[in-house]
């Protein structure tokens, strides 16, 4: 029988995210990423203002709590404190990283910041009680758009993807997500490029998750990960949006 | 005697800061204090420091926090609207109790004001940095040498004590020349910092930089512990020079440029026979209540000089126990008392009140 083992880059801690969140899945694949890596001892974790804020407490590797939205450039601050040796992530919400932080985000990725950044969409504010988020699609019903986000009145979502993917900067960019085992195997291979990239000195990764707030979308979590299929993944298509080296090879 | 060479103050400060271990520097262009940006661009590449042009004062700030959180001298340097977009970053370092040297070349506001030189900041510097309880130690030179030992010392401190030092000069202080003697500067060397989060390297438990505490008990208690070490600050850091205060009569409360031209006009006052001194703080927090408390005890007055609306008189009158009354010489908005001007205030002041 195989017993389900914890990855040494994960405390003992429990987790306080609600039953059916996806964040604990992430959170466990970029665990296993730094086990397998071997990289946990000089491996320095960002988190974030949202839900997962006190993922500080999570991960064994050493860990910084940012200001809302400024995790990129607290990164920035510790890679460049010793470039060589420090693995430097940040793991940030949709609020975090394409709203507040939204210029720390695209000067990070401009500058192709040696860093990885674990982006989770679930389109909308989990922590603070489910209001719109940059990434809520047309139509969705939030605390701030309870009528539905009208974006006539409020603008349309952020695709962060495709939109750093226009940048000259930035190393890497997936989109991807945890709602059934084959994409969570897909998640795991991206969050590993992802920072073998930084291992590798090739700059700036970042991977979009789709997750799920069933509390906050207002249902169970089976159908949570039945609307990332049917809502989210259609607006937000997954795959590879640049891939710099990869690119290169072809050329090559 | 080492060797003087001619610096402008900005220059001073970067290279004090050099000297003193710095080899990170966050920054974004501002009018009067780019000439350490300036300054850091060029000499950070040659000896293998970092200077980074951030996106904004916000990103500078926050790289600051990652360089400190990692256990790193780091500095950052902007001029008063920037410095208030550094408010949310000066009150993450207080909660983290992370060090850091952080500049103000004051300029006149409020907005965005003008380019020339002001202290109406001292608030903001000395109370109001950030939301929270916190402070910060706050360092007021008043000639280019001072830029570069308090560039020093207040590394120092904030190594010392764990919290971000800031040197508040302004537009004057920042673009004048002088000679300033570099090679005598000491320097201590960065104490051990356990608490970085630079790796585990496998050999201890995880270090975490935070500044989140949820159960109101146990922030109170770490309220208390920075509020423990503040008040050992108070008894042990505070900076001032006194000038012709034995046997004063009235006594000039001023830093920075404006101690500078009070100075001229205490001299011409004497000359005149007036018994006027001056206290200047060198830190404007904690604030020498001492001087200023024994003082009114022999002074019929005190005069506050400032290049803003009048702010530092609140702590002038607040360490005087306003004892005896304490009155306003001031130019705002970046105009810069004369001599004469404070000259004018001293005669009033010695003819108790009138001219
Ligand atoms: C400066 C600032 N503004 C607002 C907040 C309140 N706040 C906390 S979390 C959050 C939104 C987080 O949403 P997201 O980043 O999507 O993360 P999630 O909780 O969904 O994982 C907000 C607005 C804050 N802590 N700081
Ligand atoms: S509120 Fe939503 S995002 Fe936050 S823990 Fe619960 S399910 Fe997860
Ligand atoms: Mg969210």
């Amino acid at each position: 029988m195989v017993v389900f083992e914890k990855p040494h880059a994960l405390t003992d801690a429990p987790f306080h995210y609600c039953p059916g969140c996806t964040h604990g899945i992430v959170h466990r694949l970029v665990a296993e990423v730094i086990d397998e890596l071997g990289i946990e001892g000089r491996t320095i974790g960002i988190a974030p203002v949202g839900c997962s804020v006190m993922a500080y407490n999570y991960f064994n590797c050493d860990m910084i709590e940012a200001a809302h939205g400024r995790a990129p450039a607290v990164a920035t601050g510790v890679k460049r404190a010793d470039p060589e040796n420090h693995i430097v992530f940040t793991y940030q919400g949709d609020g975090d990283l394409a709203s507040i932080g939204m210029a720390e985000t695209v000067h990070s990725a401009a500058r192709n910041e040696n860093i990885t950044v674990i982006f989770i969409n679930n389109a909308i504010y989990g922590m603070t009680g489910g209001q719109m988020a940059p990434t809520s699609l047309p139509g969705q019903i939030t605390q701030t758009s309870p009528y539905g986000r009208d974006v006539n009145h409020c603008g349309y979502p952020v695709k962060v993807c495709e939109m750093l993917s226009e940048l000259d900067g930035p190393e890497y960019l997936e989109r991807v997500t945890v709602n059934s085992v084959k994409n969570i195997k897909n998640a795991k291979k991206a969050i590993l490029k992802a920072f073998k990239n930084q291992v590798e000195g090739k700059g700036f990764s970042l991977v979009e998750v789709l997750s799920t707030c069933p509390t906050n979308w207002g249902m169970t979590p089976a159908d949570a990960l039945k609307w990332v299929d049917e809502k989210m993944i259609p607006y937000y298509p997954l795959g590879v949006y640049k891939d710099r080296s990869a690119a290169k090879e072809v050329e090559a | 005697m080492a060797d003087k060479v001619l610096m402008k103050g900005n220059e001073a400060i970067a290279e004090a800061a050099i000297i003193a271990g710095c080899r990170h520097y966050f920054g974004y262009p501002i009018t009067p204090q780019t000439e350490i940006a300036a300054y850091m661009a060029k000499r950070m590449p040659k000896i293998g420091g970092c200077f980074l042009q951030a996106e904004s004062e916000i990103a500078a700030i926050n790289m600051v926090y990652g360089v400190a959180s990692a256990g790193l001298r780091v500095m950052t340097s902007s001029s008063s609207p920037g410095i208030s977009l550094k408010g949310e970053g000066l009150s993450y370092l207080a909660g983290s109790d992370l060090p850091s040297l952080v500049v103000n070349v004051q300029r006149g506001g409020p907005g965005l004001g003008g380019i020339q030189p002001s202290q109406s900041d001292y608030f903001q510097a000395t109370r109001a940095g950030g939301h929270g309880d916190f402070r910060m130690i706050v360092l007021a030179p008043a000639s280019v040498q001072e830029m570069a030992e308090l560039t020093v010392k207040g590394f120092e401190l904030a190594d010392k004590y764990r919290m971000t030092s800031m040197l508040l000069a302004d537009g004057t202080m920042g673009q004048m020349m002088e000679p300033v003697e570099l090679a005598s500067l000491k320097v201590n060397a960065a104490p051990e910092k356990p608490w970085a989060t630079n790796g585990t390297k496998m050999q201890r438990a995880h270090n975490i930089t935070n500044s989140l505490s949820l159960v109101p008990e146990e922030l109170e208690q770490l309220n208390f512990a920075r509020y423990e070490r503040y008040a050992e600050i108070e008894a042990n850091e505070t900076m001032y020079e006194e000038y012709l205060m034995d046997d004063a009569d009235i006594c000039i409360a001023a830093f920075g440029i404006a101690a500078r031209v009070s100075r001229n006009a205490v001299d011409e006052a004497r000359r005149q026979g007036i018994k006027v001194g001056m206290i200047r703080p060198i830190t404007l927090w904690p604030f020498p209540t001492a001087p200023f408390k024994a003082a009114a005890d022999h002074v019929k007055s005190f005069i506050s000089v400032e290049l803003s609306m009048g702010q530092m008189i609140e702590d002038v009158k607040l360490a005087s126990e306003c004892r005896v009354p304490v009155t306003l010489c001031n130019r705002a908005g970046g105009m810069i008392p004369t001599p004469e001007q404070v000259l004018d205030a001293i005669v009033k002041a010695n003819n108790g009140g009138e001219r």
